[in-house]
């Protein structure tokens, strides 16, 4: 065993892995379920070492524009929050979308609506994968379902976010965030240069170095066909991350007469779920959407063939049901099972709404 | 002299700063932010910060300042420009960086941002056009609109009863551990705009020398919401503003 | 091997830290492992429990309904586990302070006396390392030399030498299990 591999909370992984990647600033606000990120960077003490920012702004508001400037900067900066925060955060997201900007930003979910609870919730995909502020945006929403994959998407949404100049989001809820798992953190990666960014990203904010033209990053453009123009501009960037990026992971969906499609922490617990199924010779497979937006939707389609039924589990009252439902263009029987509130099915209770809802009724 | 001769270089006692490009200004004849911007645009250029120099537009009048000022700039949300600011300048301590911002912008929507950013005393410079209402939207109240002042929200003149009082926010950001330098400046006369041209290179200069947040309030006029000629409205500038808004340094250290 | 524990008792006996401690002995054997803790405001002074799984193999979900071990340290979660320990599986409990005792005859119960045994070392922030030890005994799933190592991950290098105390404690742990 190297000393690479740990065990480590989801929140604190975050931390680590956003250090790891050469993350130029953090800049959050306290809000359980996911203190931890925040608490474990100023543990860290990245100043010290990478030279990376950690800032606990004064708000969620604050947050999102520190990070909304960072990333008009060219700079690799992030930020985590979780639900009541996110809702405050709405601004800024809508903000970068406008203006194009690359960032990182981090809902580890929590029950609502309102203040609501504390323990684990899904009720946010709409929020997500709809864009969630004002106008038309979409936003690349990666959803964990391990410590491991808190570590991998850190890198993951920081590449796709400079590669499309798009904001990624890392959807993960409070399972996800409060758990601890075997990790494999990856190699320190140096900050990027300002050289870098200078010729990797040429419309930062970062001064007239050599009197190059200004740049100005603006969500701002009170010519309706201009700003028609640059709706246009974000349209075709979605649909190229449609076709590029869609990423599902389908397990035991070769032979089986009904699919559980779920995401998260719902997706291990389905797991199990199936687990229990087969011993009692319910062949289940399961489908789970890694890209929430991108919704997988080829993937999906193709594991729905030929099954009896389809169930989606999930912890909010109906909302990834409606992408399944367009994925599978409503051609097999789809039902749903949900917890709400804060509570967390455990696996029976999932094993037993497949049977009442699916299994009992299709045979 | 002909024409040809008063423009020779060595003939010549005034230019526009090379920073000022020759946009169109959307600002109303009168109004103090083209002088402002001229300023801004002056001491960065003979500082020699022209490529160090970003700066955070506001929303307000003065949401173009980018169009007009050949720098790098950031375009914030309503209030959000110290929080902008104060992420740029620690991502990038080498740069000058500074908001400018109007009155609402900075001491209503913009309040939490404002006095955090002065509080934990980040090395930036904040511009404060205080012009004692709403100019871009119409002529409404500003927290800054004196007792009496009519608006078109408070077009019977504005009651403390109703309204609350006037906001002199600098007072309160001078209070402040981490503001460096606080000052109160205005732009109506020649000697004015001296003054406050020197308050902006001293605030730069503290940025860049990381000695904390330095705040330049300018009292402004905006003759178009006040429904004054640009004349009147300077007059009315003297005899109202600087009682509540008095001018000079309310922190100099 | 897959090991499915729940730990229960009060906020402050150390409950999550015996999971965690466990859990990183796991690592320490190169073994997959997930740590669930019950979180918020319920740990401070209620009830806490968490969710260790120890396995050879990738594991599934985090959170479960029915366990191999449940090791209980007081009457409320006695109540709330008892019934969730998988027929052929183990329950330890604490018998501080239990007034009705568990009935089931499908499952192996161990009563151990850990409460009283703190009391004898004089060190109230052993007990938790003692109930593991009695774990330990029934369940070898780890080796106390890993769970050492695991200690010495878990613990800031100013209380390393704590290491020693706590040795002491997983050893006296395993002699309150009567078979």
């Amino acid at each position: 065993m190297n000393d690479k591999v740990t065990l480590m909370k989801g929140n604190e992984a975050l931390a680590v892995a956003a250090i790891r990647y050469g993350a130029d600033g953090y800049f959050g606000y306290p809000i359980t379920p996911q203190s931890e990120v925040l608490e474990k960077l100023e543990e860290e003490m990245p100043w010290e070492t990478t030279g990376m920012v950690v800032l606990q702004a004064e708000s969620e508001v604050a947050a999102i524009n520190m990070v909304y400037a960072g990333a008009s900067c060219g700079k690799t900066v992030l930020t985590s929050t979780s639900s009541p925060g996110f809702s405050l955060m709405q601004e800024g997201m809508s903000y970068m979308a406008a203006s194009e900007v690359p960032a990182l930003v981090i809902n580890v979910m929590r029950g609502g609506p309102g203040l609501g609870t504390i323990h684990p919730s899904q009720a946010d995909y709409f929020q997500a994968v709809k864009g969630g502020g004002h106008g038309d945006y979409r936003l690349i929403t990666l959803a964990p379902a391990s410590v491991q994959e808190m570590v991998d998407f850190v890198a993951l949404g920081w590449d796709l976010a400079f590669k499309y100049r798009a904001v990624s989001m890392i959807l993960a809820d409070g399972v996800i965030g409060q758990m601890m798992e075997k990790v494999v953190l990856p190699e320190q990666r140096p900050r990027h240069t300002e050289e870098w960014i200078r010729e990797n990203c040429p419309w930062a904010v970062n001064g007239r170095k050599g009197m190059r033209p200004k740049n100005i990053i603006t969500s701002l453009e009170l010519d309706d066909d201009k700003m028609e123009e640059n709706n246009h501009r974000f349209q075709a960037t979605y649909r190229e991350i449609e076709k590029n990026e869609q990423r599902c992971e389908l397990i035991n969906t070769d032979d089986c007469d009904y699919l559980i499609v779920a995401f998260g922490s719902m997706a291990r617990i389905s797991q199990k779920a199936m687990e229990l199924a087969a011993e009692e010779g319910i062949k289940v497979g399961i489908a789970r959407p890694i890209t929430l937006w991108p919704f997988p939707v080829d993937a999906i389609k193709k594991a729905a063939e030929g099954v009896k039924g389809i169930l989606s589990v999930e912890l909010s009252a109906g909302q990834l049901i409606e992408d399944v439902k367009l994925a599978t263009e409503c051609k097999y029987p789809v039902d749903i099972f949900y917890r709400l509130g804060g509570n967390v099915p455990a696996p029976d209770e999932i094993l037993t709404a497949l049977k009442e809802k699916l299994v009992n009724k299709l045979g | 002299m002909e024409l040809n001769d008063i423009i020779r270089p060595e003939n010549r006692v005034y230019k526009r700063p090379s920073l000022l490009n020759e946009a169109h200004m959307h600002y109303c004849p009168g109004c103090s932010h083209g002088v402002v911007h001229k300023l801004v645009a002056e001491v960065i250029e003979e500082m020699g910060l022209q490529e160090k120099a970003i700066g955070v537009s506001p929303v307000g009048c003065a949401v173009f300042a980018y169009n007009y000022i050949d720098i790098d700039w950031l375009e914030a949300a309503h209030g959000r420009a110290p929080a902008m600011a104060t992420a740029t300048k620690r991502l990038m301590p080498d740069k000058l960086v500074f908001t400018y911002q109007g009155d609402g912008d900075l001491s209503a929507i913009g309040t939490a941002e404002t006095i955090h950013a002065a509080n934990r005393g980040e090395n930036i410079v904040i511009i404060f056009i205080n012009n004692a209402i709403y100019g871009m939207t119409g002529g409404q109240m500003a927290p800054t609109t004196l007792l009496g002042q009519k608006t078109a929200t408070c077009p019977y003149g504005r009651r403390a009863d109703l309204n609350g009082y006037p906001l002199a926010i600098s007072n309160l950001l001078a209070q402040l551990d981490g503001t460096c330098y606080v000052t109160r400046q205005t732009v109506y006369s020649a000697a004015a705009v001296r003054k406050t041209k020197a308050a902006l290179k001293k605030a730069f200069q503290n940025s860049m020398d990381g000695k904390g947040c330095s705040v330049v309030e300018i009292v402004s006029t905006c003759n178009t919401g006040w429904k004054l000629s640009p004349v009147k409205a300077n007059e009315w500038l003297q005899e109202n503003m600087f009682a509540k808004y008095p001018l000079g340094d309310l922190k100099n250290e | 091997m897959k090991e499915e524990i729940v730990i229960a008792g009060f906020g402050g006996q150390g409950v999550l830290s015996m999971g965690k401690i466990l859990a990183y002995s796991g690592l320490m054997e190169d073994k997959e492992v997930t740590w669930m803790p019950s979180y918020g405001p319920e740990q401070r002074g209620g009830t806490a429990n968490v969710t260790v799984i120890v396995s050879d193999e990738r594991i599934s979900s985090p959170i479960l309904n029915m366990y191999d071990t449940a090791v209980v340290l007081n009457q409320q979660s006695l109540d709330k586990f008892e019934k969730k320990v998988k027929p052929g599986g183990v329950l330890i409990y604490d018998g501080y302070g239990i007034n009705t005792p568990p009935t089931r005859t499908d499952i192996k119960i161990y009563r151990i006396e850990a409460t009283e045994a703190t009391i004898e070392i004089n060190n109230s922030k052993a007990f938790n390392m003692i109930v593991l030890g009695a774990y330990l005994k029934v369940k070898p799933i780890v080796t106390i030399e890993n769970v050492l190592k695991g200690l010495k991950k878990t613990l800031p290098e100013r209380h390393w030498h704590l290491i020693p105390m706590n040795e002491e404690a997983l050893k006296k742990g395993a002699t309150l299990i009567k078979e």
